[in-house]
């Protein structure tokens, strides 16, 4: 891996306008992240967390300071090529799963690959290649409504896999899922983490951040803290 | 790159995820296409049984008729042309092959009797040349000869439908009818031409040109109407100028009056009639595009609802990478989509709706669909479909991604 972070937010701040009211989600962020670093943003719910992680996976836009990702400035970028960034360098799971209501979990996961241009047939092998490593080899026609939560997320996480992208990013991944599957889930990530994955937790939960090898504090809108985690530096200098 | 086939498939997969608001957002355009060819199968229907009547014309026959523009008939004036126009043509023009008159008796409709029977039917008065001109023949007996008018005969041929209404013998030759008073002997049936436009052709009587001017009463002079067909179809042209000079001269018109006749072959009969058709369809046609706006507002109005209601679906393509191209090709796709389907459904619809009002009303002949107006239906209804689909669909691929996502 090179030096070079995989992404740099410089004096990054978020401001909401509503009428008479201000609203600083972020403020003066600065923060590098590296190839295969396994983060955690944690911070009480309102701290910015999403904020933040919907900043560094191109679906919002800060109002101040500079993100640059893989060496170019977000902002310099127009709709398409933000696009193609959500395309192939970001794969993004979210606490509600967000999958396509209407699609079985094949489609769901062949979706973003419909957008590089891939044919049908190959879209239809690698999306059922993905479920097959989450573990949903034998449910590829099942709609969102007939899984369960973790199997929804486990769909959710081959969909974000499946383009093989540089980051992923989870929204609280675990925050609709019960201890035990979200223990499955975090388990899923320690494994891609293990593969070579960069990937961003964000939560509020320090059993989650747990897993992590670096975790990032916010509160109210800055980061107030920024350890590795003692425990983790050493399972992975044992890798 | 989004394929078009990606995006017709996953349109077809929202109308058919939605059959009853798909088919509800469809009436519009399903009823509009429908109105089109149904009213198109039937013109055109009508108009190809038309055209065939007047093929038997051919190319070699004129009609000469009095004319008057409206204007000058609301002002009061009269136009006829006359027995002594008819001898006129047939003594100073030439190159006719055969001549004769049509003069109808009395009103449209004249009392006929048979054995205290009674009806109503058409009368007509012609010579023997008749039978050709007008491609009327008997199937029994004769056809009105000259020794008819010679001899001041009383004879008649009588269409089938006669027969029928006054419940004549199967075989009614040397029966005789009352018509207006006087008796005639039947000597001819003609041959059956069936019904066009409501209209029975066989409700008819053909009698001697003489024995029709003698019912005439002599108070007025008939406006009869002439036909005629010239030796050689290449000399049409100076026949009828040869009988304008006469008529004119006959009417007393002075240079600079326009003429008060209309002497006019197969072909300008048929371009007449055509052209009343294709103005009830331009008029017809203008009333279904207004019935197809109706319909694309009606697509516009659910695309808008759809987006609004997909917002959170948009939101979630958007994070996986769909440009606003994607987007805008789905959504105006899933419009066209539904509006080309609902022109399928209209188009099968319209035809079927022709084809049944065409076995139900003996006067429309076989409906019948020509190929412009189903691709005039099909564009038509695409094109609403795009023009409609696009505001609904440019406005989900404006949306930001993550209100989108946020979007309850
Ligand atoms: N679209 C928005 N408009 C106004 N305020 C917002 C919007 N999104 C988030 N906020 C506010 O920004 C703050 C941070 O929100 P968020 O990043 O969602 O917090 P977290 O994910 O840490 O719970 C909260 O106070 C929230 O109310
Ligand atoms: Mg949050």
């Amino acid at each position: 891996m090179s030096d070079a972070p995989l992404l740099e937010l410089r004096q990054v701040s978020k401001r909401y306008v509503m009428g008479d009211n201000i609203l600083d989600a972020l403020k003066d962020v600065n923060l590098k992240i590296a190839h295969n670093e396994y983060v955690a943003f944690i911070g009480p719910s309102g701290s910015g967390k999403s904020t933040l992680m919907n900043i560094v996976g191109c679906l919002d836009r800060p109002t101040g300071g500079e993100y640059i990702l893989n060496g170019t400035p977000v902002a310099q970028l127009d709709d398409n090529a933000l696009a193609h960034i959500r395309n192939r360098e970001i794969g993004f799971i979210f606490q509600n799963f967000n999958l396509l209501g209407r699609a079985n979990a094949l489609h769901n996961v062949m979706q973003p690959l419909i957008y590089r241009g891939i044919a049908l047939g190959e879209r239809r092998r690698l999306a059922s290649q993905a479920l097959q490593n989450v573990g949903l080899g034998e449910r590829l026609h099942h709609l969102p409504n007939q899984l369960s939560g973790g199997q929804r997320q486990r769909v959710a996480i081959a969909r974000a896999l499946v383009g093989k992208p540089s980051i992923l990013l989870a929204d609280e991944p675990t925050g609709n899922l019960d201890s035990s599957t979200s223990k499955d889930v975090m388990a899923m990530f320690d494994t891609l983490y293990r593969d070579g994955h960069t990937i961003i937790v964000v939560t509020h939960d320090p059993n989650i951040a747990e897993h992590c090898q670096r975790v990032i504090h916010i509160m109210d809108g800055r980061i107030v803290s920024d350890k590795l985690n003692g425990k983790r530096r050493e399972a992975r200098a044992g890798v | 790159m989004y394929t078009l086939i990606e995006s017709l498939n996953s349109a077809l997969q929202a109308v058919v995820a939605h059959k009853l608001r798909s088919v509800l957002t469809m009436l519009g355009i399903i009823i509009g296409v429908m109105a089109v060819i149904a009213v198109v199968s039937l013109i055109q229907g009508f108009s190809n049984s038309v055209t065939s009547e007047f093929k038997g014309l051919g190319a070699d026959s004129l009609t000469i008729q009095s004319y008057l523009p409206r204007k000058q008939r609301l002002a009061g004036k009269i136009a006829k042309v006359t027995p002594d126009d008819l001898l006129a043509i047939q003594h100073e023009v030439t190159g006719i092959s055969s001549l004769s008159p049509i003069l109808p008796v009395g009103r449209f409709f004249n009392p006929v009797r048979y054995h205290g029977r009674s009806t109503t039917s058409r009368v007509i008065g012609t010579t023997p040349a008749g039978a050709l001109n007008n491609g009327t023949y008997p199937d029994h007996g004769r056809f009105i000869v000259p020794s008819d008018d010679l001899r001041h005969r009383h004879v008649a041929v009588i269409g089938v439908t006669l027969i029928n209404k006054l419940h004549l013998p199967a075989d009614p030759l040397g029966q005789f009818l009352q018509i207006s008073g006087d008796w005639f002997k039947i000597v001819g049936v003609l041959h059956a031409r069936g019904q066009i436009f409501g209209f029975d052709q066989d409700n008819e009587v053909i009698v001697p040109y003489g024995a029709a001017l003698s019912m005439q009463g002599g108070a007025a002079v008939p406006d009869i109407a002439i036909q005629l067909k010239v030796n050689d179809p290449r000399q049409i042209d100076a026949v009828t100028a040869r009988i304008t000079q006469v008529l004119r001269r006959q009417h007393h018109l002075k240079s600079g009056q326009d003429d008060d006749f209309k002497v006019q072959t197969a072909s300008e009969l048929l371009g007449s009639f055509t052209s009343v058709l294709n103005a009830i369809t331009l008029i017809l046609g203008g009333i279904v595009a207004i019935s197809l706006l109706v319909g694309g507002i009606g697509i516009m109005n659910i695309m808008l609802v759809s987006v609004t209601e997909r917002t959170r679906e948009i939101g979630i393509i958007k994070s996986l990478g769909a440009r606003r191209r994607d987007i805008l090709l789905q959504f105006l796709i899933e419009a066209v989509t539904l509006s080309v389907i609902g022109g399928i459904i209209g188009v099968l619809f319209g035809y079927g709706i022709g084809v049944l009002a065409a076995h139900a009303v003996p006067a429309f002949r076989a409906a019948y669909v020509p190929w412009w107006a189903v691709l005039l239906a099909f564009g038509f209804s695409a094109t609403v479909g795009v023009i409609f689909g696009i505001a609904p669909a440019a406005k989900a691929a404006a949306l930001d991604p993550i209100e989108a996502l946020r979007y309850e």
